[in-house]
């Protein structure tokens, strides 16, 4: 009886139930931070991974698409981590961001997005050949979804591609996402992700605003504003490009 | 008052993604373009142009820096929500067509980085 009270008010009062189990879950990753890696991998870094492998976990039990938030007393963290609280504490990020920083990348800023979305797009495409589609709609789609888990949907779907393909485009977004949120961390030395300059190529060139929040906050939460700065016009120009310009150039190729 | 701050906050928001669905709607595309990034350019033109009018007061600024500081905890809900489960069990398509395009970007970075450098360098 005491169990199911319980249950009840984590369920009802979700969103509170969520503040305290992440507040739980970024104690508990700092402190692994500190003990196990001296600080090395950063504790938000731990944070993130852990809800990644969370999220496996729950997705993996209840059959759902939400990860965790798929428990019915963790449906808060869904809300939590979702679009609107999300785009806000981004937003919020800019506050105190430096204009001049802005001002000097720009130019470089935009065209890192444009070359980010021809760049994934062409990967992407490029394997699918090599997994022998042979399809330009397919091929078309699934390049897209490389760029982000948006784009690949919004052009499978104006082009008409099956949902199958549509499907694997989400997919081939969703790792990519997933792997720029754990891998940024571990390579952002080694190609001199340290500064606001590069911070909003790397976010023109990544574009998931997911995967640029995650990895960012993991690196330096200080690039935050820059990276995601670019980061969000990615998906839209990848919608603007991807179903007409690069399909077109697919279907003259093959 | 902080809800001063979180008010403007909202409202940058708003107004972003607001500008950002229209502008998709003129491109003809079916997304927002750029929503969160206008928002944040409008928090920015705000919050300097206030430097010199008039000053934000400390509880104003608190209700901003709130938000800021909950990014963190937000992002990692966020990764605590994805669909990980998909991601993983889609097949080695979709998986090494991911990993390719974030290796491939990843190797770009450092030289864009030195392009701009250069051009800044230069002027």
């Amino acid at each position: 009886m005491l169990l199911d009270t319980l249950t009840e008010v984590l369920a009802e009062n979700a969103l509170i139930t969520a503040f305290v189990f992440v507040g739980i879950l970024v104690w508990l990753s700092y402190f692994l931070s500190g003990k196990l890696t001296r600080g090395r991998l950063h504790g938000s870094a731990v944070a993130i991974t852990i809800g990644l492998l969370l999220a496996w976990i729950g997705g993996s039990v209840t059959g759902g698409s939400r990860g965790l938030a798929d428990f019915t007393v963790l449906a808060g963290v869904g809300v939590m981590g979702g679009a609107m609280f999300r785009d806000f504490a981004i937003v919020a990020t800019a506050f105190g961001a430096d204009l001049d920083e802005l001002r000097k990348a720009g130019v470089v800023g935009a065209a890192s997005i444009v070359l980010g979305v021809v760049l994934s797009f062409a990967v992407g495409a490029l394997v699918a050949l090599a997994f022998g589609y042979t399809d330009p709609v397919a091929v078309s789609t699934i390049g897209a979804g490389a760029a982000t888990y948006i784009v690949g949907p919004v052009t499978g779907t104006a082009l008409g591609a099956d949902s199958g393909v549509i499907a694997l485009s989400v997919a081939a977004g969703l790792t990519k996402s997933v792997l720029v949120m754990v891998g940024t961390p571990l390579v952002a030395s080694r190609i001199g992700l340290d500064n606001p300059h590069s911070a909003m190529i790397y976010g023109g060139l990544m574009g998931t605003t997911s995967g640029v929040a995650g990895g960012l906050a993991a690196t330096d939460p200080k690039l935050v504003p820059y990276g995601a700065m670019t980061a969000t016009f990615y998906t839209g120009v990848g919608c603007l490009l991807a179903p007409s310009l690069l399909f077109l150039i697919v279907r003259s190729l093959l | 008052m902080v809800i001063y701050g979180v008010a403007l906050l909202s409202f940058c928001m708003l107004a972003g993604v607001f500008a950002g669905d229209v502008l998709g709607e003129l491109l003809g595309v079916q997304a927002n373009v750029g929503g969160v990034g206008i928002a944040m350019l409008l928090l920015i033109a705000l919050s300097n142009l206030s430097h010199h009018r008039f000053r934000l007061s400390p509880m104003t600024e608190g209700g901003v820096n709130f938000w800021s500081a909950m990014y963190i905890p937000i992002v990692v809900a966020m990764a605590a929500q994805q669909d990980v489960v998909a991601a993983v069990s889609s097949g080695w398509m979709a998986i090494i067509a991911g990993v390719a395009a974030v290796a491939a970007s990843f190797a770009m970075i450092p030289v864009l980085a030195r392009f701009g450098r250069g051009g800044r360098d230069a002027a």
